[in-house]
């Protein structure tokens, strides 16, 4: 799951994000893992994080299966984090997503004393990374760097459109519908807060950033390309 | 719970055999997705969460359709959109009221009003589409979710990239263009040909009928998918090599590619070696997934080959 590594954006552009992850290594320390990874999400909610997650269940904001008519007027935007703590029942990757480095930094301190024998990354610019790391009295262990997009890069849709659909790195919230709620925005259709919340349903394993969305929502609104 | 067994090797001949077996081990993520006729109202909503765009409305039928050569079995559609369950005959209605007095139907647009997906049986090959697109879906050969790679976000417990060497992460397909495995195993051709190692643990290696040669099973070459990733591992010295080989073979795919490049730190937690290598090669490092060494076995059988290594 490079999931997060891709996030199309200049350095700049990451200063409201900063996602921490955690991810067992199958065979080698996930037996125990589910009540680690539970541990590692419940202890990010006191710093406030914007997101949470798990891959194989999703983020604090899901799609709803039975909707009725009167729920468009009252639909809950609110994240349910309890819910993906709770519904953490398998081994797999759980990520926090913070929308400032300091929060980042305290979380990671405070997973660095919990010690809970997990593999814990931080994917957010380089120097953010390396920041967190230097507050919290760590040596990075490894790097894995993103090179960005090559190839046939005419396919893909403009910087704006990128920015959103590639906070969900597993392709699930789509060009189109990220162009459709920029529009939509520009138009006056819906406020940047509604339509990040269209959008981040369709992120399956939680590391959508609302914040940084709704911020990219912003620029794009009053962009004239 | 959906689980995805990429077949091992010894499964790609195309006999009976392998096939059985092949279809034995994604049987159990054996649903694609349909539209049902009968309660699509053609508001469009789908066309727009599509990640591939494969969804349009037939002008013939008045319904949603799905380009069956496009869908990579994502369940974008299924999974991601809110269902409601509105009585198709009256909501068709009302639009056509509202499209004769040009009143504007502003319907939620991440919602299905009449919970027109739904799933249907899947075959092999076409299962390998939603084995490498559904990112609900771990991948058995890994057990992870997503494009099933751990890559060094696990190095400090797997040590799958030692000092002085550099594992690669070589993505297609990203984002939302999909990828064809035959165009995949092209660029595996070319990699295995210059003697990299490909990791073991990784669905697409799974794939593979020879590893010597990165050929893939010839019955999934047809077959698209959301994203892949090819993973390899080589010295550092050969990081501009493989560079250059993956540049040569992208301009012959019609896809995008994702390099991802990781590395061990030194001592002092700096890499002082990969990125000089990749800045003089023009790349800008904008962003990195940060490893920051807090794992460790836990697993008994895990601790004791660990003790035993060590002794």
């Amino acid at each position: 799951m490079t999931n997060t590594l891709h996030r199309f954006g200049d350095a700049a552009s990451f200063r409201d994000d900063f996602v921490v992850f955690a991810i067992p290594s199958r065979g080698n320390n996930d037996a125990d893992s589910v009540p680690k990874l539970q541990q590692f999400l419940r202890m990010a909610v006191p710093f406030r994080p914007v997101n949470l997650g798990d891959a194989r269940h999703g983020g604090a904001l899901r799609p709803s299966r039975s909707m009725n008519p009167t729920s468009h007027w009252n639909r809950d935007a609110r994240p349910d984090f309890e819910a993906v703590i709770t519904g953490l029942s398998t081994p797999t990757t759980a990520a926090a997503v913070f929308d400032n480095r300091a929060a980042a930094e305290d979380f990671v301190k405070a997973v660095r004393a919990a010690d809970l024998g997990l593999s814990v990354n931080i994917s957010t610019s380089i120097d953010g990374a390396e920041q967190c790391c230097d507050a919290a009295g760590i040596c990075r262990h490894s790097v894995g760097y993103s090179l960005g997009f090559e190839g046939k890069t005419e396919h893909l849709p403009n910087a704006d459109v990128l920015k959103i659909s590639t906070m969900c790195g597993h392709g699930m919230v789509s060009a189109s519908l990220s162009k459709k709620m920029i529009d939509w925005v520009k138009e006056g259709r819906r406020t940047p807060e509604q339509a990040v919340t269209y959008l981040q349903r369709f992120c399956s394993c939680g590391v959508f950033n609302p914040v940084r969305a709704k911020r990219l929502l912003e620029e794009a609104r009053t962009r004239t390309k | 719970m959906l689980r995805l067994r990429a077949e091992p090797r010894h499964a790609g001949s195309t006999s009976s055999d392998g096939l059985v077996l092949a279809q034995r081990a994604y049987g159990k993520i054996n649903t694609l997705v349909t539209i049902n006729p009968k309660k699509c109202v053609a508001c469009g909503n789908c066309t727009y969460v599509c990640p591939m765009g494969a969804i349009y409305i037939d002008p013939e039928i008045k319904r949603a359709r799905i380009n069956r050569d496009e869908c990579v079995e994502c369940y974008a559609c299924y999974n991601g959109m809110s269902q409601e369950h509105l009585n198709p005959a009256m909501v068709r209605t009302i639009r056509r009221v509202f499209q004769m007095i040009r009143v504007r139907f502003d319907p939620e647009p991440d919602v299905c009003p009449t919970a027109a997906f739904e799933p249907d049986e899947l075959t092999w090959p076409r299962i390998v589409r939603r084995a490498f697109s559904d990112p609900r879906v771990p991948h058995e050969s890994t057990g992870v979710e997503g494009r099933g790679t751990e890559e060094v976000k696990t190095n400090d417990v797997s040590g799958r990239v030692q000092v002085g060497e550099v594992g690669f992460t070589i993505e297609f397909g990203r984002p939302g263009v999909g990828v064809w495995m035959r165009d995949i195993e092209e660029m595996c051709r070319a990699l295995a040909q210059a003697g990299v190692s490909f990791e073991k643990r990784n669905p697409v290696t799974s794939l593979m009928t020879d590893s010597r040669t990165g050929a893939l099973r010839e019955d999934v070459l047809n077959e698209k998918v959301l994203s892949a990733i090819v993973e390899i591992k080589t010295t550092i010295d050969r990081t501009e090599e493989i560079i250059r080989l993956v540049w040569e073979v992208e301009k012959r795919l019609d896809t995008v590619i994702a390099i991802g490049v990781g590395t061990r730190c030194d001592n002092d937690g700096e890499d002082r070696v990969v990125a000089p290598i990749l800045e003089r090669l023009g790349y800008r490092l904008e962003r990195a997934k940060t490893n920051i060494g807090l794992g460790r076995m836990s697993n008994p059988q895990a601790v004791r080959r660990e003790e035993t290594v060590n002794r």
